[in-house]
């Protein structure tokens, strides 16, 4: 049985930057740890002839047409845009 | 009034003037006052929305316009969308503490192209958070009942989308599907629903959970209803690059052919469902179709490639949510999430990357290539959609592992990115629906839609929908 122990059940809360309990740590060590365990058994396939796949269009540098469009109007030399802070709090 | 349950009738009801658009909203908001408390499945509703569409949309019947169906072929009808799609103005929580007030600023183009093809927008409905589940017991607001048996799961992620149909509070729904999201719950429900092929349908302005497997699409009461929407909602819009439009096959080979994955009937179905798809099976034969046992050895590997890649690209999609630019702070994310996401910032760490996610995206492959081999021989697949139909309340909730292997037989075809229609057939001998899905090659959508109808016409189906 692939098993998690404590310190990496930490390690990896850091790293995904979540702030555990005590009582978490230890119920997801023994969840992921059963989880970890049934994933594991992908290591009994030879996959060193195999290409990784990371989508599955087969599409490759999809680019719109480099076109240039007319900018935003302009006053006083600065571009004009929609406002983002609209809201008077 | 007697809500119509198929586009086909509404659209016939308001131009024939059998009722108007806003007394269809009246009639739906009626049911959703009175069942929803129970049922749990709308988290917004958007009266408001709902009535001036609806007076817009009286209004222009009223201009006696003969064109207007082909300009509005939505027009009328009544729509619950996943809380996973940006709505503008309208609040959005993928049914997480995290984005309990979050208002988006722009629609998603799913919402916006149904918007503009005359569609009422009736408000947004519950799921698992982030569609993390199989069951709809995930959602931070409390899960969604299945109306046909309210001691049971509705199914997950996209519980609210197919019980807004199940008890008649919505015409037509969206939802997504990342390992079976849309039509699992579909199949719990008694619903037709598309997965489509990845990259057919934009997943822009829909909160994304594994970006490399998500598929949007949606859910009806007839394989008709289905398509009608899908022709609305598909193809480029110059926001999700992994969409370009493509010449669709509409013409449907006159002698098809269906595999049967042994694989999936080995062990994983009960009986009733196994014994169900094989009477399916017999409607299909009398009509000449041609069926093969065919073999797909790798899809034993299917969860375990799905539980590796999803939870990767979770960690990463889930990452934007910092508590500091919008939303509530990560600590509250409830606990499903935050397994995903360590389990996936695990597999993608230092020291394990190789072993776990590189050798996923290797397996992957395999499963790919096998698929593509099968579809020489023949020109879709019939498969279970779950190993059985739904499942009481807290009975797999406490173990993930065990609420994981539900996807068994949903995972091919998100790994694979091909579409799967699931149709509804028949009820357990609890009274619960039972289905089957039938999957085809990337973009044979088309070809899905042609053997739907073909089933439904077979079977003289008529949508159902639970007495509450």
């Amino acid at each position: 049985m692939r098993s998690l122990t404590r310190d990496d059940v930490l390690h990896v809360a850091k790293l995904a930057k979540l702030d555990l309990t005590n009582e978490e740590v230890a119920r997801f060590q023994r969840q992921l740890s059963k989880i970890v365990d049934y994933i594991s058994q992908l290591s009994e396939i030879d996959t060193s002839s195999l290409e990784p796949t990371s989508q599955t269009t087969g599409l490759e540098n999809v680019f719109r047409k480099d076109e240039v469009k007319p900018s935003s109007y302009t006053r006083n030399g600065y571009f004009v845009v929609n406002a983002i802070l609209d809201k008077k709090s | 009034m007697d809500l119509p349950l198929t586009i086909k009738d509404t659209q016939d009801g308001l131009i024939n003037k059998k009722f108007s658009a806003v007394e269809l909203v009246d009639s739906y908001l009626a049911r959703i006052t009175k069942y929803n408390k129970e049922l749990n499945i709308f988290l917004t509703v958007t009266e408001n929305e709902a009535y001036k569409k609806a007076k817009e949309i009286d209004k222009i019947l009223g201009y006696k316009d003969t064109k207007i169906l082909s300009d509005n072929p939505l027009l009328g009808v009544t729509v619950a969308h996943k809380d996973l799609f940006l709505t503008k103005g309208v609040r959005t929580t993928a049914a997480s503490n995290v984005l309990k007030d979050y208002v988006p600023t722009y629609s998603a183009t799913v919402v916006d192209r149904l918007e503009k093809a005359g569609a009422i927008m009736l408000g947004k409905v519950n799921c698992d958070a982030w569609a993390h589940g199989s069951s709809g017991e995930n959602s931070d607001f409390g899960a969604t009942k299945n109306p046909w048996n309210t001691d049971y799961v509705p199914g997950g992620s996209s519980s609210g989308s197919a019980t807004a149909l199940s008890s008649n509070m919505s015409l037509i729904s969206t939802g997504t599907d990342t390992c079976g999201s849309i039509r699992l719950p579909a199949n719990f429900n008694y619903v037709v629903s598309l997965k489509p092929t990845y990259g057919a349908v934009s997943r822009y302005g829909v909160i994304a959970m594994a970006s490399s497997l998500d598929s949007v699409g949606s859910m009806g009461h007839s394989v008709n209803d289905v398509k009608q929407v899908f022709d609305v909602i598909k193809g480029e819009d110059g926001f999700d690059s992994t969409v370009k439009n493509i010449i669709w096959q509409k013409e449907v080979k006159p002698k098809l052919r269906i595999g049967i994955p042994e694989e999936f009937f080995e062990e994983g179905p009960d009986r009733e469902v196994k014994e169900n798809i094989e009477k399916a099976v017999k409607v299909f034969e009398k009509t000449g179709i041609e069926f093969k046992k065919v073999k797909m050895p790798s899809t034993k590997y299917a969860i375990s490639v799905y539980y590796i890649i999803q939870p990767a690209e979770v960690s990463s999609n889930l990452a934007r949510y910092d508590g500091i630019r919008y939303g509530e702070k990560r600590s509250t994310f409830g606990d499903e999430a935050k397994r995903r996401i360590m389990l996936g910032s695990y597999v993608l760490s230092s020291g394990y990357y190789n072993e776990y996610y590189l050798n996923a995206m290797k397996v992957r492959t395999k499963i790919r290539k096998e698929l593509d081999q099968v579809f020489e021989g023949v020109d879709v697949l019939i498969a279970p959609v779950a190993p059985t139909a739904a499942f009481k309340l807290g009975e797999k909730v406490n173990d993930p592992l065990k609420m994981y292997l539900t996807d068994i037989f949903a995972a091919t075809a998100n790994l694979a990115g091909i579409p799967s229609l699931a149709i509804p057939f028949n009820f357990s001998i609890r009274g619960l629906p039972l289905g089957f899905q039938l999957m085809g090659p990337r973009f044979s959508e088309y070809t899905l839609f042609a053997l739907g109808e073909i089933f439904e016409k077979e079977t003289d189906y008529k949508p159902k929908v639970a007495k509450l």
